[in-house]
C-alpha cells in the first residue's frame, strides 16, 4: 500500500517529491542505501557521504581504466583496481555529473578490482577513491564525452 | 522480458576468482522525458548489488543513477574451481533478483 502510494507521488510530482518521499521510507527499508551521497551534488559533499571524508590522499596505486575519448556518454567502460592492500571499498565519482557519485563498491574480502560501465553528462574527471586501512587514497582520469559526434 | 535478469560467469585462475555480470535493467534516471508524452520518466535503477562466495558475502556494491543502462559488472576474489558463487540486485522499487552459479 505504501509503496503504491510512494510510486504514485513519483509519478505526479517528478524527482522532487520522490526525493522527499523516499527520504521518509528509508527507515521502512531493510537497506539504507546511502541516498543522501547518491543525491549530493558536489564532489566534495557526495565523497563526505559515501566515504566520510573528502578529503584522500592522491595515491599512484590506483589505476583506472577508461577511454580517453567516450562517443557516447551513457556507456563508459571503467576499469579500477589497485595494488593497494588490503582495500575495503572503491568510489567511483564522476565529477561533472549533476550527482557526481556514481557507485561505491563494499569489499569483504575480494581483490581490489572492479569493472563497469557508466553514464556521463560530459566531459570530465573520473575520481577513484580506494579504502584501505582506513585511509582513504583517490586518482582520477579525464573522459571526454562527444555526445553524438564522430569521435573527434 | 527474458526470464533471467541477470547473467553470470565465474572463472577461477591461479587462485582468483573472476566473476563477469550482465544485468537487464532500464536504469532510468529519473530525468529523462518520455519522448512521445513529454512526462518525466520515474527513477528506476539499481540501488545494491551483493556477491556470496560460498555463502560469505565478498562484494556488496550501492550504485547510483549513473550506472549505465543494463550494468556490466566484473570483480575478483580468491576461490577455487566449484565454487557457488550467488549474485543478487535489488533496485529503487524493491524488485530484485538473484543467480546462484559455480566457479568454472
Amino acid at each position: 500500500m505504501q509503496r503504491r502510494h510512494f510510486l504514485k507521488n513519483t509519478i505526479a510530482t517528478g524527482t522532487v517529491a520522490m526525493a522527499a518521499a523516499s527520504g521518509l521510507l528509508v527507515p521502512v527499508q531493510v537497506l539504507a542505501w546511502n541516498k543522501e551521497a547518491f543525491d549530493a551534488k558536489d564532489v566534495a559533499s557526495a565523497m563526505k557521504g559515501a566515504v566520510g571524508t573528502d578529503s584522500a590522499e592522491v595515491s599512484d596505486k590506483i589505476k583506472i581504466k577508461a577511454p580517453d575519448i567516450a562517443e557516447n556518454g551513457a556507456v563508459v567502460p571503467v576499469t579500477i583496481s589497485s595494488t593497494l592492500k588490503d582495500v575495503t571499498s572503491i568510489t567511483i565519482i564522476s565529477e561533472k555529473n549533476g550527482t557526481p557519485l556514481i557507485a561505491k563498491f563494499n569489499l569483504h574480502g575480494a581483490e581490489a578490482f572492479v569493472s563497469t560501465r557508466i553514464k556521463m553528462g560530459k566531459t570530465s574527471n573520473i575520481i577513484a577513491v580506494c579504502e584501505s586501512g582506513g585511509k582513504f587514497y583517490k586518482t582520477h582520469k579525464e573522459v571526454k564525452v562527444t555526445i553524438g559526434g564522430c569521435g573527434g | 522480458m527474458a526470464k533471467k535478469s541477470m547473467k553470470v560467469r565465474a572463472k577461477a585462475k591461479n587462485g582468483i576468482v573472476t566473476v563477469k555480470a550482465l544485468i537487464s535493467h532500464p536504469m532510468e534516471t529519473g530525468l529523462r522525458k518520455d519522448k512521445k508524452t513529454g512526462e518525466i520518466l520515474p527513477a528506476l535503477f539499481i540501488e545494491e548489488v551483493s556477491c556470496e562466495h560460498n555463502g560469505k558475502l565478498v562484494m556488496q556494491a550501492e550504485w547510483g543513477v549513473a550506472v549505465s543502462k543494463n550494468p556490466y559488472l566484473s570483480f575478483k576474489f580468491a576461490g577455487a574451481s566449484g565454487d557457488a558463487v550467488k549474485l543478487s540486485w535489488k533496485d529503487n522499487t524493491g524488485k530484485g533478483d538473484s543467480l546462484e552459479t559455480k566457479v568454472k
